[in-house]
């Protein structure tokens, strides 16, 4: 591996391969590799940051008033706007990270070098454990209202970014060398390459990786809208209060509504957004055939025969591109009239130095925090993570045991998949968090009630992905595969065994990695509650991260959470990478 | 301004490759001249650096050595003077044709209005009028490259590079796209001042060039040159063309040498490693099947690749192959098969392999890698630890390359074997010898 790395000179055109296949529906794994030292610097750098909210957080207000949620439907209107509001912050913040995060590390290779392995750390990092963290610290320095909103804000911002900057990244080190070098030899500039070279060509990845944002950020929008612990009420105004609230009353007529408000904006949404969208970005197809089966969208097809986008496109938005491309144009021009100052890199190994400097002083100081943990709570932490271990693989097998039959039954049948495929979507695309309180409020008197309960809010996070990917996955099996078994008369057992299951591998994997990272954050809301004015918990990290918030014990909460950011990405890097690279290679239909 | 009417030097440029201590020439001191009004072709088989070296010419890539005067100053970054046509014609394919044109023109900061005129005019002009608002998709592949020659030449370049701008069309496109540059050249009706094309197509070359500049691999250099004065438009059939044509071929297929020069050494060894070229046996049978009906085992390359209808890239490759293994020898632009060819054409499945397998032996690559596999414990070996011996010799996609030659051979020989599950290469046990 190091020969082929060092092999590749700055001055080398990438050498002609064929483009990769560009993968849309699933996390991005780009380095086949084991732990390695970048790992445990991007992991002492995660710890050093925490350690640094904690600081912060020590100066967290005791006791933090929640906002008063009305049950009035009235008030939903507002209550989803304020919701999406902070979905579309959060997004923008994304979008902008992405483009700029990517771009660097796509055309710097030394920046490459540090940038990709923290984004692959970062995003098999369980989010929500940070929850409590972000929302302390900035509490300390922040108005509540306001901490809370950014909070939220910063969650939604860290559920989102990473996969879109992964597809942006992927896109710009894929784009076609040929396509490079036409838009070098006639002199595009920055601004011009961006334009009509980088961005469509990345376009169709970017929006599937934003839809898949969008949705998962609605799980931690809701999360952090109903966070309480202890005297500290987080709660935001939005329909995630709402729901909460609703089931804390018992009122069922308000939690129908709050779940009707919350599927209609998800579904409006879909239908008059990305739906449109991804109907619009199938021109940026790569393909230089006309495609089978083009996205469709009743919404767009309405605006263009309303002439309306071609009206805004001819009045608005070409005078504008013209003006802003000869200033781009322009500027470059004088760029390159100008002499060009050589950088002088000394400020960069300065910043560089003083970074690492205030890391190895973080990393000494969180140690010697961690070092006041008494060997109890450590044995705590241990059982914390082994139960939560447990709930998240019974989650994942129960979910395994229905999703697999159901999705092939859906996936061979493409009568079914086309009534029940919608369903399945509306179905999901509702947040488990959302549901949560809904949940609490039905199983709450059974025996072990708060236990099933978790189980039951890591199954809803996380049997969508697998369903999904069943589908696709046995869908894909080869019309001609069938047939043959069929033919040669295999038994059903024996199909499964030689056709069905190894063709649903790579896709069953695939959804499981995505499944237990989204059963991992959830633990963080379901293992602890404040319910009814009652604290249930249930033995688990999440758990103890959310009673160390409750109770302030920030020792505690930095050991916890550290460890289990650590166990996650231990599996991560140990079970699932050796799973997925087993699956690449060894089980794909082509 | 300009030094000696030469609108381009290039004066000894090296392209080099490092990894660790090994290094890779792709280009070996090349000298080159393109006069004002010329149409030069750099031909020569794949992986001669003929591309790399018009991305040099371009200022797409810098040269490890050398120099690039354009008019007799030396090129700082992408020359601005001039444009390429490519291979694949690069297109973007979500603008329209017209707009693929114009964008051309928008980077140089013309304004709307006359962009657009000026893109028409192009579009009319290589006969695409009416197909401006279609996308490129929609498009045959001869029409996609007329919006590349159109886009090239909207920046009204002085010189006008062609990197392999036929070989992805089928051969009437091609023809056709042939005759109208030709035109557009000889008659003047561009303002281009040199044309600078690669191919490896050797009929191409002497129907288009005034002057061929012809590259050999291992490492990449500049091995002859000679100038096409025939007249435009020339006549395929016409003996002074074919006879252009023999005389490129005897260039290019060279001259059968001594076994020990014709080997090389095996990898590890002081020398140089005659990579195999990448064929399928079956392909090498066909050839020599073809050559044995002929009166003396004796045919003529250029036609030879006419009657097998591949390209001489192909071809070379083939007969290449047939010469390192003693079934033919080349000369003066002819094959001739061996005694030891003959047989092996006329030869059932079985009998080829066994001759194929004595063949193959000789070679020093499988010297090597039976050597290694001897050795080895169980005679078995990860295919990756031998592509890592291999990338010690060859640059990486090159190193691939030659072990799925020698596994592909190897297995037709049934000399060694290859279990894709576990990714090792074996001995096979059968042990034919």
């Amino acid at each position: 591996m190091a020969l082929r790395e060092s092999f590749v000179s700055p001055e080398r055109p990438q050498p002609e391969e064929t483009p990769r296949r560009r993968l849309i529906f699933r996390i991005e794994q780009p380095f086949g590799r084991g732990f390695s030292v970048g790992d445990v610097v991007v992991l002492i750098g995660i710890a050093v940051l925490i350690y640094a909210g904690m600081r912060l957080a020590l100066q967290a207000p005791e006791t933090v008033a929640g906002p008063t949620i009305s049950l009035s439907p009235r008030v939903l209107p507002y209550y989803a706007l304020r919701s999406v509001g902070r979905m579309a912050a959060a997004y923008l913040l994304s979008l902008a990270f992405t483009l700029v995060y990517g771009r660097l590390a796509a055309y710097n290779r030394r920046a490459e070098q540090v940038l990709m392995p923290l984004l692959d750390v970062l995003q098999s990092v369980p989010i929500l454990s940070f929850l409590p963290v972000v929302l302390l610290s900035l509490s300390a320095i922040l108005p509540e209202r306001a901490a809370a909103e950014l909070a939220s804000i910063v969650l939604i911002f860290t559920s989102q970014a990473w996969n879109m900057t992964f597809a942006w990244y992927q896109s710009l080190t894929t784009i076609p060398v040929e396509l490079r070098e036409a838009s070098a030899i006639f002199r595009f500039n920055g601004w011009l390459r961006f334009k009509v070279l980088e961005l469509p060509f990345a376009a169709i990845s970017l929006l599937w990786n934003s839809m898949m944002s969008w949705a998962g950020g609605w799980f931690f929008l809701m999360a952090a809208e109903i966070f309480t612990v202890g005297q500290r009420d987080f709660r935001l105004p939005g329909l995630g209060a709402y729901l909460q609230e609703a089931a804390n009353q018992g009122d069922t007529r308000a939690i129908l509504w709050g779940i009707g408000t919350l599927v209609l904006v998800i579904v409006a949404l879909d239908q008059l957004v990305w739906r449109p969208l991804l109907a619009w970005a199938d021109r940026f197809k790569l393909e230089t055939v006309e495609g089978e089966n083009p996205p469709t969208s009743w919404f767009y097809d309405l605006l263009r025969s309303a002439h309306i986008l071609e009206r805004l496109s001819q009045g608005v938005w070409r005078p504008l591109s013209e003006r802003v491309d000869a200033w781009f144009i322009r500027r470059a021009a004088a760029a390159e009239a100008r002499v060009e100052k050589s950088g002088r890199p000394y400020l960069l190994y300065l910043l560089a130095l003083l970074l690492g400097l205030g890391l190895a002083y973080g990393a000494v100081r969180a140690a010697l925090m961690l070092a006041t943990v008494p060997a109890h709570q450590w044995g705590e932490i241990g059982l914390g993570v082994l139960a939560t271990l447990l709930r998240v693989s019974v989650s994942l097998l129960i979910a395994l045991a229905w999703t697999i039959p159901v999705g092939v039954a859906i996936g061979t049948n493409p009568r079914a998949a086309t009534y029940l495929q919608p369903v399945v979507q509306v179905v999901a695309s509702v947040p488990a968090t959302a549901l949560f309180p809904v949940f609490l409020l039905l199983i709450i008197g059974l025996p072990g009630g708060l236990n099933i309960a978790a189980v039951v809010l890591m199954l809803t996070g996380t049997q969508w992905y697998l369903l999904f990917n069943v589908i696709a996955g046995a869908s894909a099996i080869p019309q001609d595969l069938k047939y043959t078994s069929a033919l040669i008369g295999l038994s059903r057992w024996e199909r499964w065994r030689t056709l069905i299951l190894p063709g649903l591998f790579p896709y069953i994997i695939t959804g499981a990695i995505t499944a237990s990272g989204g059963a991992w954050n959830a633990s963080i809301v379901a293992e602890h509650v404040e319910f009814g004015g009652r604290t249930l918990f249930t033995p688990g990290i999440g758990a103890l991260i959310a009673r160390a918030t409750g109770t302030g014990d920030y020792p505690l909460l930095l050991a916890a959470t550290l460890t289990m950011v650590l166990a996650v990405v231990l599996i991560n890097r140990t079970l699932w990478r050796r799973l997925y690279r087993l699956a690449e290679e060894r089980f794909r239909m082509e | 301004m300009s030094t000696n009417g030469y609108l381009l030097e290039v004066r000894h440029v090296q392209q080099i490759y490092r990894s660790g201590s090994r290094q890779f020439v792709a280009l070996q001191d090349v000298n080159l001249a393109v006069k004002d009004g010329e149409f030069l072709c750099l031909l020569g088989p794949s992986g001669c650096g003929k591309s790399t070296l018009l991305r040099i010419i371009t200022g797409l890539q810098q040269p490890t050595e050398g120099v690039v005067l354009y008019r007799g100053q030396p090129l700082r970054g992408v020359n601005p003077h001039a444009t390429i046509v490519f291979q694949t014609f690069a297109l973007f394919p979500w603008l329209t044709v017209i707009e693929n044109v114009e964008v051309a023109l928008k980077a140089r900061g013309v304004p709307p209005k006359l962009r657009t005129a000026r893109a028409m005019d192009l579009l009319d002009r290589v006969g695409l009028d009416g197909f401006e608002i279609a996308y490129p998709r929609e498009l045959s592949g001869g029409m996609r490259q007329k919006v590349g020659f159109a886009r090239a030449m909207a920046v009204e370049p002085e010189l006008l590079c062609l990197d392999e701008p036929f070989s992805a069309l089928d051969v009437l496109s091609a023809e056709a796209l042939r005759g109208e540059l030709l035109e557009l050249w000889t008659e003047g009706k561009i303002p281009t001042r040199a044309i600078l094309m690669v191919t490896h197509n050797i009929e191409e070359a002497v129907f288009m060039a005034d002057r061929i500049v012809v590259m050999e691999k291992d490492p990449g250099r500049v091995v002859a040159e000679m100038t096409v004065d025939l007249p435009h438009p020339r006549q395929r059939r016409s003996p002074e063309f074919l006879e252009r044509v023999d005389e490129v071929y005897g260039l290019l297929a060279g001259q059968t040498e001594p076994e020990y020069v014709e080997l090389g050494v095996a990898p590890g060894e002081p020398g140089r490693i005659r990579a195999l070229p990448p064929i399928t046996i079956n392909d090498l049978a066909g050839l020599l099947e073809h050559v044995a009906e002929m009166p003396d085992h004796r045919h003529d390359l250029y036609r030879l690749a006419e009657e097998l209808r591949v390209d001489s890239d192909h071809l070379l490759r083939l007969t290449e192959v047939a010469e390192l293994l003693g079934f033919a020898t080349i000369g003066k632009g002819d094959i001739v098969l061996t005694p030891l060819g003959e047989t092996f054409a006329e030869a059932s499945i079985l009998a080829r392999k066994e001759i194929f397998a004595t063949r193959i032996r000789r070679l020093p690559m499988f010297r090597w890698l039976l050597s290694l596999l001897n050795v080895a414990e169980g005679r078995r070996l990860k295919w990756d630890i031998v592509l890592r011996a291999l990338e010690l010799e060859f640059p990486p996609d090159e190193a691939e390359q030659q072990l799925e030659t020698v596994v592909n051979w190897g297995r037709y020989a049934e000399v060694i074997a290859y279990d894709d599950a576990t990714e090792t290469i074996f001995l096979e046990e059968m042990g034919r010898g």
